[in-house]
């Protein structure tokens, strides 16, 4: 029998799958890119607001992280603002996609059924990557039409389309690899977002050790950036040259990830990964026999990996201080205007704390909304047979993610204060001084979080897109977009973090934080008052 | 004392579906107590509703003299469940979920869990994920037995067993009704049933069909008779009671209901008996009798309840 037989219809099958899932991806991406670039087009409309713009963002360490500058020009400055964002999105898709396909067939058995009849050991990978490579192609070209219809010019929208989709390539090779290294789904996703942290650490570092060129306009990064396939997509300078030649790098890593995991299916066994399956202990130990320590076992693995990004984080922003306060001019005033203050290394530590507290609530979404899976998966039907309230159930994950969330700020502080004391000296100094700003983010994370307990209380099945939906919104609206989006106040005011206290840069205040948790305990109460009167929507 | 489990008329819809249709079901203290029928009969949703993870739409539910819906957490300490479809923690092990689930419901024998992992032969140190369906039923089995409570729910806990295992679970069962527990075993492993209930209720499309004793059901059901005669038989087919009426090689087959059975039987020594075989019925052919029309009439599972 030939290895690839049946390919043809895998491929039906994924795309029947799929049909709701990849059009709302492709849709939502390209809709963001033109809505955004259209609002720029229209906030920059001289071209001298455009080079002042630009300068700052090639001229700021902390804005280079974040994009690439090249050259001034509204798709340029579209490219800063949005690159990053919608290629880690392209990113998950494509790493969404595949492990769908692979991985998680044979985690729920059903890959079994398909394997057992006329279908090629290599079928069901081949046709994952089939169908994900179409997803990116035609993501590449709905993004570029998007930008034209926006009123770019069509050799830029293309680019720009084709270095989101080089990302999104990148990434289905890797998780074309991990799909076959771990037995879980879980693990394969986890590993490959692990692997999307890094590309974005290793292209941010090669961009902020980068310089600006004589005109001030374009960033020439550093070799780092060369490491990364989010970098790859950044070289290909959308606007700036048009320069197509790195998307090779990207089909490259693909091809060699594609043919990697294929030889990896063909040495492993059907439903295990190439990594070992370690017994475990025989006995619970005396952490696990809670409603308390199952949800910090569960949360353990997120736990920890957030604690490392969060602290790699805070040491590089931390690093960026005495940049910062040698900034002059736009950039200067970049931070102020974002800090809120005129002391521009406390305005510098209020933004930096409120991209920390955003995080927090990323992490606490991902971990509170295990309270869907494990009802939707139906490990809680066990666990609610027993002398378990429904009540102690969720108290068990809401205090963990609020303990975690904590310990997610206080590391991010951790790390801002020893590389900011490094280069101003005094780290305890530093510390003290960040540390009520760290904690005055958490009534915002817990609101967010409120949020997640709500949606699995009163709209269980779509507990998760709701949740994320809201989330991105709080972001976009808040204080880090809302201003540059130009929204009207009430907009931003819907954003939890457009009411932290900007702190230390402002004194810290009463009343928005306890509103902020009144908030808080009515979403919570709400949610577990629904969860206690409504059917559990466990598995048939 | 009240009888561990009492549910009478309990109606159930999920959407347009109605899943229980006015079910009656009662257990006694101290019996091992059969719950049977067909998949989408309503079993399953049955028993979350005892376990108050299901609200009812309408009826009278009680467990262990309490309400499954607004007490669960203090009755479930006076239970133990195993569900129907064992869906457990990948990255936990067997062992450690044993002792999780032990634990939330207030604590179990160590002895006991130490006999039932090596009775059911299962490896606690693996992780859930390396486990095959029959082995995470173990693991479920062993955390339910390992507790020492009044009442067990059992959702068809064998369905993934082989043989020796079910054998062990028999046993097991049995040991907890001499103790005095009581058991509700939903299944449809007829052999099962047999074996171990005192008494069954036999639902279908959400309500009850039958409830009582094995014996008083088999009161309900024709006794099979093969009979070789030297006369011609062809009379006993006008009689009352005669069923199915069939040539079987030089002998007859037919079915009596029961009331009529000394009546045929008088009749058949006047054709002059030679051979003579006749066998109870089983639980088996009860099952047919009450699901034999759907099966006939070519209706799926799906349509007789919708949901299990």
């Amino acid at each position: 029998m030939n290895a690839f037989a049946g390919t043809g219809r895998m491929i039906r099958l994924a795309l029947r799958r799929d049909r709701f899932t990849a059009p709302v991806w492709v849709l939502a991406l390209a809709g963001f890119l033109a809505a955004t670039t259209a609002l720029w087009a229209e906030e920059l409309s001289t071209v001298a607001d455009l080079i002042q713009e630009m300068r700052v963002t090639a001229a700021s360490p902390g804005i280079r992280m974040l994009g690439l500058a090249s050259g001034a020009s509204v798709g340029a400055y579209t490219m800063v603002r949005d690159f990053l964002l919608v290629a880690v999105l392209a990113a998950l898709m494509s790493t969404f996609a595949v492990v769908r396909h692979t991985r998680q067939g044979e985690e729920t058995g059903r890959a079994e059924l398909i394997g057992a009849a006329v279908v090629g050991r290599h079928a069901p990978l081949a046709a994952a990557l089939i169908v994900t490579v179409a997803m990116n192609v035609v993501l590449a070209a709905v993004m570029g039409l998007a930008m034209v219809a926006a009123g770019q010019p069509a050799a830029g929208s293309f680019t720009a389309g084709a270095a989101v989709a080089a990302v999104g390539l990148a990434f289905a090779g890797v998780a074309a690899v991990t799909s076959q290294l771990t037995s879980s789904t879980r693990g394969a996703s986890g590993m490959a977002a692990g692997v999307l942290g890094l590309a974005f650490l290793t292209s941010g570092i090669g961009n902020m050790a980068g310089h600006p060129d004589p005109s001030g306009l374009w960033v020439q990064s550093a070799w780092p950036a060369w490491l990364s396939p989010i970098g790859w997509g950044q070289q290909m300078r959308p606007f700036g040259g048009d320069n197509w030649w790195p998307l090779a790098l990207a089909v490259g890593l693909f091809a060699v990830c594609a043919v990697a995991a294929a030889v990896l299916v063909g040495r492993r066994d059907f439903g295990h990964g190439m990594l070992p399956q370690r017994t475990g202990h025989a006995q619970a130990g005396r952490a696990l026999r809670s409603t308390l320590g199952l949800a910090f076992r569960l949360q353990r693995g997120a736990l920890l990996g957030w604690a490392v990004g969060l602290f790699g984080f805070g040491l590089v922003m931390g690093g960026l201080v005495g940049q910062v306060r040698d900034s002059t001019g736009t950039s200067r005033d970049w931070y102020t205007r974002m800090g809120g203050s005129d002391a521009i290394l406390d305005a510098y530590r209020a933004s930096i704390m409120q991209m920390a507290g955003m995080a927090a609530a990323i992490y606490a979404v991902q971990v509170l909304l295990r309270l869907r899976s494990e009802e939707a998966d139906g490990p809680l039907e066990p666990v609610l047979a027993t002398a378990t309230s429904r009540f102690r159930w969720v108290a068990g994950h809401a205090v963990i993610t609020v303990l975690g969330a904590t310990a997610m700020v206080l590391l991010f502080t951790l790390g801002t204060a020893l590389a900011a004391g490094r280069v101003l000296g005094d780290p305890a100094g530093q510390l003290r001084m960040l540390l009520a700003a760290s904690i005055v983010q958490l009534p915002a994370v817990l609101v967010i979080g409120a949020i997640v307990i709500a949606a699995v209380g009163l709209v269980p099945r779509y507990a998760g897109a709701v949740s994320w939906a809201v989330l991105m919104a709080a972001i976009l609206v808040g204080p880090l977009f809302g201003d540059t989006l130009n929204l009207p106040q009430w907009v931003q005011d819907l954003s939890p973090f457009t009411h932290v206290p900007k702190v230390p840069a402002v004194p810290l205040t009463a009343a928005p934080v306890l509103a902020l948790l009144a908030v808080v305990a009515a979403l919570a109460l709400t949610g577990l008052v629904s969860l206690r009167h409504r059917d559990l929507a466990l598995p048939a | 004392m009240t009888a561990p489990i009492v549910v009478s008329g309990l109606m159930k819809d999920f959407g347009s579906t109605r899943a229980l249709d006015h079910l009656d079901l009662t257990v006694s203290a101290g019996e091992v107590h059969g719950f049977l029928g067909p998949n989408g009969a309503g079993k399953t949703t049955t028993i979350r509703v005892l376990l108050g993870l299901l609200r009812r739409d309408a009826g009278d539910v009680w467990l262990l003299g309490g309400d499954p819906w607004r007490d669960a957490a203090t009755l479930h300490r006076r239970l133990a469940y195993v569900p129907g479809e064992v869906n457990l923690w990948p990255n936990l092990t067997g062992g450690e979920v044993i002792d999780l689930l032990g634990t939330l419901r207030g604590g179990l024998d160590r002895v006991r869990r130490a006999e039932l992992l090596q009775r059911f032969a299962l490896d606690p140190t693996k992780r859930c994920r390396a486990y095959s369906k029959g082995n995470r039923q173990k693991v479920a089995l062993v955390a339910a037995f390992a507790s020492d409570v009044e009442l067990y729910l059992l959702d068809e806990p064998t369905s993934g067993l082989d043989p020796l295992m079910e054998t062990v679970f028999q046993d097991v069962v049995r040991e907890r009704r001499e103790s005095g527990r009581t058991v509700l075993l939903s299944s449809h492993i007829l052999s099962e049933v047999e074996a171990l209930c005192d008494r069954v209720t036999i639902v279908r499309a959400g309500r009850t069909a039958e409830s009582g004793t094995l014996h008083q059901l088999r009161h309900l059901t024709r006794t099979c008779v093969v009979v070789e005669t030297s006369r011609s038989v062809a009379e006993l087919a006008g009689l009352p009671g005669v069923h199915d009426l069939s040539p079987d090689g030089p002998r007859t087959r037919f079915s009596v209901d029961q009331d009529e059975l000394n009546h045929v039987l008088e009749r058949l020594v006047a054709l002059d008996v030679r051979s003579l075989a006749s066998s109870p019925p089983t639980l088996e052919e009860l099952f047919l009798r009450h699901y034999g029309d759907e099966i006939a009439s070519g209706r799926t599972d799906t349509e007789l309840a919708g949901v299990r």
